[in-house]
């Protein structure tokens, strides 16, 4: 493993984010520019000065090249344009792409944006339909499983296997759900009880509503600057320190394990690079599309113990005075969740931690961050180290 | 996917010999002659060791539940009478995996480690493998 020096890593030079929630009346291309916008204020730089973008997808708007339609509606003329698609592997999977371009000099300044508004854009059946599509069409999709289904199965492994209670996945979510009262833009602030998660409807045995993530409308943006690029933006201090990926399957029938996944090898790879270890991270913002997503996760990527992440999250491990600040926005279960843009809003809220902008929610002293987003059934992983430099 | 039925599966080229096989009654799989790897579903190449020598073997649909869910929020509406339904991946005895619901008897008791055994269900032009409890079904 190469480690280079601090100085000669890609830098996230901006970021920035529109309102997330029910947003009638926007379309998904205004929702780009908006964040956009947001994110080149925040860099204090202009679209003339972009010479790359990153885009990922809309389900509301498809569109088959969208990097070029964003870039064509905001009036650029990149040297570098990509659209990808890793589901919510995506946010970390664009930054990663963007920093491969601009560590490298490729490109200065790399625009990585998304959205949709899937929550006013299309009916909430529709929705569903769309995303249970994920599934095998032949082998998985014929036997009425949903996204929550796919995930509940990876859950009643986990529960079998390591004993895990009902109480533990509950608490996830109320510690998410206490985080995205200190948030002004959070989709849902309503304070609420282990009880309150345990007592909402079933959805998918044993995830029931308030262990799924929500839908929601918005949009996030970033800009990726090349090492000497970002001297010239209003705050260059967070580096991309360590980026990594793991891949094992797209189908959750075809999973290798129902307890360990590809993330293991992404944070590996991305704690490796950067030379760090889990314990050394002040901030963790981390996918969590429902809660045993997070809780599995912590536990593949080497946070807890097997077995010790339900017990420690009941104990207050995860809070903002926790032993490992997790999701501090409110992540996907109650910050807001927007397609592709849901794992860029990690990526957003770990650079607010860092540069010690994160208001009410600020972490003391977080100067090393960890992100990771996952896509599909626990199948894409992408995972990334930025530090405050 | 019809907008009122539940979906019916359209058989690709490496899938129509395993579909027309669940026509006659026969849970098929793929056994490669190289490495000897059981596979499911089907492929034109084995993912152990890439060889391409595959043949098809027929299974006793005898299994194991690995994982198991009850699903109460259906994907679209035509699975809404079913509902709550059983959601397993079921570990064949001749050692591969495959997702279908386990039918008959109350699903919330459908437990990992249950037993279970191949039964068909007939969807549109299509025959599709399910399973039931092998022992102790329906209770
Ligand atoms: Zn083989």
């Amino acid at each position: 493993m190469t480690t280079r020096p601090l100085g000669q890593r890609a830098r996230i030079t901006g970021v920035g984010d529109t309102a997330f929630g029910e947003l009638p009346g926007s379309s998904v291309l205004g929702l780009h520019a908006e964040a956009a916008a947001a994110a080149l204020a925040d860099a204090g730089i202009t679209t003339r000065e972009i010479d790359g973008i990153v885009c990922a997808y809309s389900l509301v708007e498809p569109h088959l090249m969208l990097s070029s339609v964003v870039a064509e509606y905001l009036g650029l003329r990149p040297a570098f344009s990509v659209a990808l698609q890793l589901g919510g592997a995506s946010g970390c999977a664009m930054i990663m792409q963007a920093a491969l371009l601009a560590g490298t000099g490729r490109c200065r300044h790399v625009l990585v944006v998304a959205g949709d508004n899937r929550l006013s854009g299309m009916s909430r059946d529709g929705a569903v339909a769309a995303l249970a599509r994920v599934g095998h069409p032949q082998f998985e999709v014929p036997y009425g499983a949903t996204i929550p289904a796919y995930y509940a199965l990876v859950a009643s492994r986990y529960l079998h296997e390591h004993g895990a209670t009902m109480e533990q996945l509950a608490s996830i979510a109320v510690t998410m759900r206490r985080h995205a009262t200190l948030h002004a833009k959070a989709h849902m602030r309503q304070p609420i009880t282990a009880a309150d998660v345990m007592a909402s409807r079933v959805i998918a045995s044993p995830l029931r509503l308030l262990d799924c993530c929500l839908v929601s409308d918005g949009a996030v943006a970033a800009v990726v600057s090349a090492p000497d690029a970002a001297a010239g933006t209003r705050d260059g201090r967070v580096a991309v320190i360590g980026m990594g990926q793991g891949h094992t399957h797209e189908h959750i029938s075809q999973a290798p394990s129902l307890t360990e996944f590809g993330c293991h090898d992404a944070a590996r790879r991305a704690l490796g690079e950067a030379g760090v270890r889990p314990a050394d991270v002040h901030v963790a913002e981390i996918y969590d599309s429902f809660t045993i997503t997070l809780l599995v996760e912590l536990e593949s990527m080497g946070f807890f113990e097997r077995g010790g992440a339900g017990p420690a999250i009941v104990a207050g491990a995860l809070g903002l005075d926790g032993t490992l600040p997790t999701n501090t926005h409110g992540g996907l279960l109650s910050f807001g969740h927007s397609g592709a843009a849901g794992g860029l809003t990690h990526v957003v809220e770990a650079v607010r931690q860092l540069r010690g902008e994160a208001e009410r929610r600020q972490v003391r002293d977080a100067e090393l961050a960890f992100v990771h987003g996952d896509g599909g059934i626990l199948s894409a992983h992408c995972s990334l180290v930025l530090a405050r430099t | 996917m019809t907008a009122e039925g539940k979906p019916v599966p359209v058989p690709t080229a490496e899938t129509r010999h395993y579909w027309t096989a669940c026509r006659e009654g026969v849970l098929s799989y793929q056994h490669c002659l190289a490495c000897s790897r059981p596979q499911f579903y089907p492929r034109t190449l084995c993912v152990g060791c890439g060889g391409a020598r595959l043949e098809w073997r027929a299974s006793r649909g005898l299994g194991t539940v690995h994982a198991v869910t009850v699903v109460y929020r259906p994907p679209t509406a035509a699975f809404r009478p079913e509902v709550p339904y059983a959601v397993a991946l079921v570990d064949l005895d001749e050692g591969f995996r495959m997702m279908a619901n386990v039918v008959g008897g109350a699903p919330e008791t459908v437990a990992i480690g249950d037993r279970v055994r191949l039964v068909w269900e007939q969807r549109g032009d299509a025959v599709l493998p399910q399973f039931t409890r092998a022992e102790g079904g329906g209770r």
